[in-house]
């Protein structure tokens, strides 16, 4: 398999990380390479079996539904890159 | 003389009972040191001496006290933690610019956890970008070096945590390995380190990179501090989804038995042709003295091995674009100074906040999850993980554990596969497959190559048997010396 440049683009947008054009053939080719070296699994016959993923196959715990958390809102956005009033400041997204 | 630089955490325990030395000298030689070697070395990204050495003030207050506590066997003994994980009003990176200034709010389990043990923390350790390297090559904060030889890399992810034991900037560090990033930094460092199984050590505030592989583990010169230091790091955490609620166990147990009967699998594809010449023979040289304390080797097959490379290439990476999905410029981390609107300003704050690496893998992930792909690849990797576990299952009904070489490499020099990632990847080649099935693994020292550079042997235990690998680790560094070298820095 290898990928076009409009793959890299449309994975680039759906990732939300900007790849300048000029960028885009030297992602391509080491991309490229990874593929090649991801591909070798497919020559596994894996039909019917289970995907595994966790080794003890453990089934996710319940717990009980009470609040177990405090408000940390002022603590927590000290680290935003934008905050005032205590909501998270972004650019306009409504007309 | 009772205490040094390189005293191991047993040690340094034994020394602070006697009252040789007290928490605040400890932490006092170990940040001077730490700091006179940063210029070298770039092990740290962040000290703090004033938080530090009120650590230390408190556990010498604690122990006038109380005296030795059985609830804080560790009580002054000094840690450093790699920035990956959380600690309340430490500045926490993960190697990356996107997180240059992020102060974290809470604090990991794992530390909160060697905190109550008595530990005293004495900085942040360089790394890998999100822990994303082999060579400590992706850091935003520069390279880690090699102190054994600072044209070397000191391997990756937890480079900082190997470099930082390996010089005695400390007596103990912790790890992250999601794909090796704690056994190959210690072959490269020549030090003891180890990944438990999946679950025994809490994820929660360490910060996620691949959440069904990541696992901590501690750094030390030996295994008996391996041993000290993960009956501090594990237990159960309901903060944690994965975490194994199970008793808490003591690591150190068994430590004393004889390796008499001790069944040995090596599994002929970790002896084959890619392995390094000189790595070779140190390992076989290992393994004599394996069989000198009783051991029998037989050997093994695990044929699906040979997948675990391209399958941990679909499950990190994917896993890790939906886990740094998180950083988008608005909660917190970097955000771009100019952009046009909101779908702009994500892309440019994602595009400059994260290292090449990091964003080649968000897209790989990306890609292997986008429609019409998953069964394809991640699908497929999940079903690899399982012929690999069943593989190891196997393997487990003729040996109590497999060993082998850590790397197929010793260190190498600075540059010299930073341009070709595949390359790169292939390092973890022998270290992967643990983290895959989520068995327990861990590296030891057992010789040098031509060159001087130190060789690791990999010992890979079936599940929670931590305490048996911890004890035939411990075995052989009471029959030989490679854990007892340190490089003069």
């Amino acid at each position: 398999m290898s990928l076009t440049t409009q793959d890299i683009e449309r994975i680039a947008h759906l990732a939300r990380i900007r790849v300048t054009p000029a960028d885009v053939a030297d992602v391509q080719a080491k991309l490229d390479g990874i593929f090649k070296l991801i591909d070798e699994m497919q020559a596994v016959n894996t039909q019917g079996i289970e995907p595994m993923s966790h080794g003890l196959d453990m089934v996710l715990r319940l717990r009980d539904d009470v609040v177990t958390e405090t408000d940390h809102r002022e603590k927590y956005q000290k680290n935003a890159p934008q905050a005032a009033e205590g909501y998270f400041l972004v650019p306009r997204v409504i007309e | 003389m009772s205490w040094n630089t390189f005293s191991t955490v047993a040690e340094t325990v034994k020394a602070l009972n006697d009252k040789k030395v007290s928490a605040v000298e400890l932490a006092t030689h170990y940040l001077d040191r730490a700091a006179a070697l940063q210029p070298v070395l770039n092990a740290y990204v962040t000290l703090d001496r004033e938080k530090t050495l009120a650590d230390a003030k408190t556990a010498d207050d604690k122990r006038a006290v109380g005296g030795a506590d059985v609830a804080a066997p560790l009580l002054g003994v000094p840690v450093a933690h790699k920035d990956i994980y959380l600690i309340d009003g430490w500045r926490t990176t993960c190697g990356s610019k996107m997180l240059e200034n992020f102060i974290a709010p809470y604090t990991s389990t794992v530390v909160q956890n060697m905190s109550a043990a008595g530990m005293v923390t004495l900085g942040k350790l360089n790394m890998d970008e999100f822990a994303m390297g082999s060579s400590n090559e992706t850091s935003y904060f520069g390279t880690v070096k090699n102190p054994w030889d600072i044209s070397r890399v000191p391997g990756g992810s937890s480079g900082g945590s190997a470099a930082s034991v390996a010089a005695g900037l400390t007596p103990a560090s912790t790890g992250t390995d999601t794909g090796g990033s704690i056994r190959q930094p210690a072959m490269f460092c020549n030090l003891t380190g180890l990944k438990p199984t999946y679950g025994v050590c809490s994820r929660f505030g360490i910060i996620a990179f691949a959440s069904s592989l990541d696992q901590a583990g501690p750094f030390a010169q030996t295994a008996e501090d391996c041993a000290l230091l993960l009956n501090a790091m594990a237990g159960f955490d309901p903060n944690d989804a994965t975490s194994l609620d199970r008793p808490k166990e003591n690591y150190s147990r068994d430590l004393a038995k004889p390796l008499a009967g001790l069944r040995v699998g090596l599994p002929k594809e970790f002896f084959g042709e890619g392995v390094a010449s000189g790595i070779a023979k140190a390992v076989d040289e290992a393994l004599a003295v394996y069989r000198k304390l009783g051991a029998v080797t037989v050997e093994v097959s695990l044929p699906n091995v040979k997948y675990s490379v391209p399958a941990y290439y679909v499950v990190a990476p994917a896993e890790a674009s939906s886990n740094l999905s998180r950083f988008d410029g608005v909660r917190y981390g970097h955000r771009a100074a100019e952009y046009s609107d909101l779908m702009d300003m994500y892309k440019r704050s994602r595009a400059e906040g994260f290292g090449a690496e990091v964003k080649r893998r968000i897209l790989i992930g990306t890609y292997v999850l986008s429609l019409g792909y998953y069964d394809a690849y991640y699908l497929q990797a999940g079903k690899l993980r399982r012929l690999i576990a069943e593989d190891f299952k196997r393997a487990y009904e003729v040996c109590d554990v497999v060993m082998g070489p850590t790397a197929p490499e010793t260190a190498f020099q600075f540059g010299s596969k930073s341009d070709d990632p595949v390359k790169m990847y292939l390092n973890d080649i022998f270290t992967i497959c643990a983290n895959l099935t989520g068995q327990p693994a861990m590296s030891h020292p057992c010789g040098v190559d031509e060159s001087g550079q130190h060789v690791g042997m990999q010992i890979i235990g079936n599940y929670l048997d931590e305490a048996r690998m911890l004890n035939v680790a411990h075995q052989f560094q009471l029959a030989t010396d490679w854990h007892k070298c340190h490089p003069s820095i």
